[in-house]
């Protein structure tokens, strides 16, 4: 349940850096906390008490494997969304600096051209 | 103003995230297409690590997809950055002698610690994107260390072109000879838990590994390289 709680807190906190900071980098840093806490609260989706790690490379667990490891499904997913998270936090930052170099500051209020 | 509106928006919104969540049983089996995986990965797969079966095979679509999102990301963050006049503020100053002999020490062995993990990513916790990033962690330490170290940028692409072009067409190996796209009945299985196994997901785990690591590098390099001095 800790794991829940975490999670939802930790996307919260990152939207909050979305909307309230005037920073660009914390807007970014905030994305990329947004990103952390969707992974986490999807890996404890698929946490089981008392099991082991899906990687059957001892005897044992060859038979019956779905009763003795956690459910594989969504670490899988996870692994997908943490390469997808490190493409935007990429294409973000790359954004970040070429804004920077127009007008040498992270400021958002500064940047009033795409205000309608 | 702003500040109170958001942070009534996010109570509200954790509020109902917490109802959701809260009907989710912690810690407890809830199955869904995941137990077939699980069952019947060994006999169908004989990969040892079940999320790289999944990964690779059972969702190997969903993989070749997420490969492509990657290197859109590395195609649009070279386009922006060489629209960019981007100039730095500070001097670069030469690193430490301790800095430059350790990563020259390290470089070799990271890089084969990188192909360690994804060679063995049917086995092991870890697989290509694991073991690539690896790989540009040690590229990215080299390129701090060093600021005269250029990675060459032409064979950097070749490789992560090639790596690319043997995922697809593994893939249509499958759909040639397997009956469906990426079927892993076209090599032999082998026996469980050893290197030579699992058909043909350490083939693709080595391709993909291979993308990453020099996808990763270049996105790396183009970020660090872009800004001269002022």
């Amino acid at each position: 349940m800790a794991f829940f709680v975490a999670s939802i807190l930790l996307i919260l906190i990152g939207l909050y850096a979305v909307l309230v900071k005037r920073n660009i980098m914390k807007i970014v840093i905030g994305l990329s906390l947004m990103d952390t806490g969707v992974n986490v609260l999807i890996i404890s989706l698929g946490f089981i008490r008392g099991r082991t790690a899906p990687i059957v490379n001892i005897k044992d667990l060859l038979v019956n494997t779905s009763s003795k490891v956690v459910d594989p499904l969504p670490q899988a997913l996870v692994l997908t969304a943490i390469v997808i998270g490190v493409a935007v936090t990429a294409v973000a930052l790359s954004i970040v600096m070429l804004m920077y170099s127009k007008k040498k500051t992270l400021e958002i209020e500064e940047y009033k051209e795409l205000k309608w | 103003m702003r500040k109170w509106l958001a942070v009534i928006f996010l109570i509200l919104l954790g509020f109902f995230m917490a109802k959701i969540t809260s009907s989710f049983p912690f810690g407890k089996e809830k199955w869904g297409v995941s137990k077939h995986y699980v069952d019947r990965g060994i006999e169908e797969n004989r990969g040892s690590n079940l999320v790289t079966s999944i990964v690779v095979n059972y969702r190997g679509f969903d993989t070749l997809g997420e490969v492509t999102v990657l290197f859109l990301a590395a195609t649009a963050l070279a386009f922006l950055l060489s629209t960019c006049r981007c100039r730095r503020r500070y001097e670069r100053r030469e690193a430490s002698l301790i800095v430059k002999t350790a990563s020259e020490t390290l470089y070799p062995l990271l890089i084969l610690f990188g192909a360690y993990i994804f060679i063995h990513g049917h086995l092991t916790p870890g697989g290509g994107f694991q073991g690539g990033t690896v790989i540009a962690s040690a590229v990215m330490l080299m390129l701090l260390a060093h600021f005269t170290f250029h990675p060459n940028h032409r064979a950097l692409s070749t490789v992560e072109g090639l790596a690319g072009i043997t995922f697809v067409l593994i893939g249509f190996a499958g759909l040639i000879w397997g009956g469906s796209f990426l079927a892993n009945n076209i090599i032999p299985l082998g026996q469980w838990n050893r290197l030579f196994s699992a058909g043909v997901i350490p083939l693709i785990y080595v391709a993909v590994g291979f993308k990453v690591g020099s996808e990763l590098s270049g996105l790396i390099t183009d970020m660090i390289n872009t800004t001269k001095e002022e």
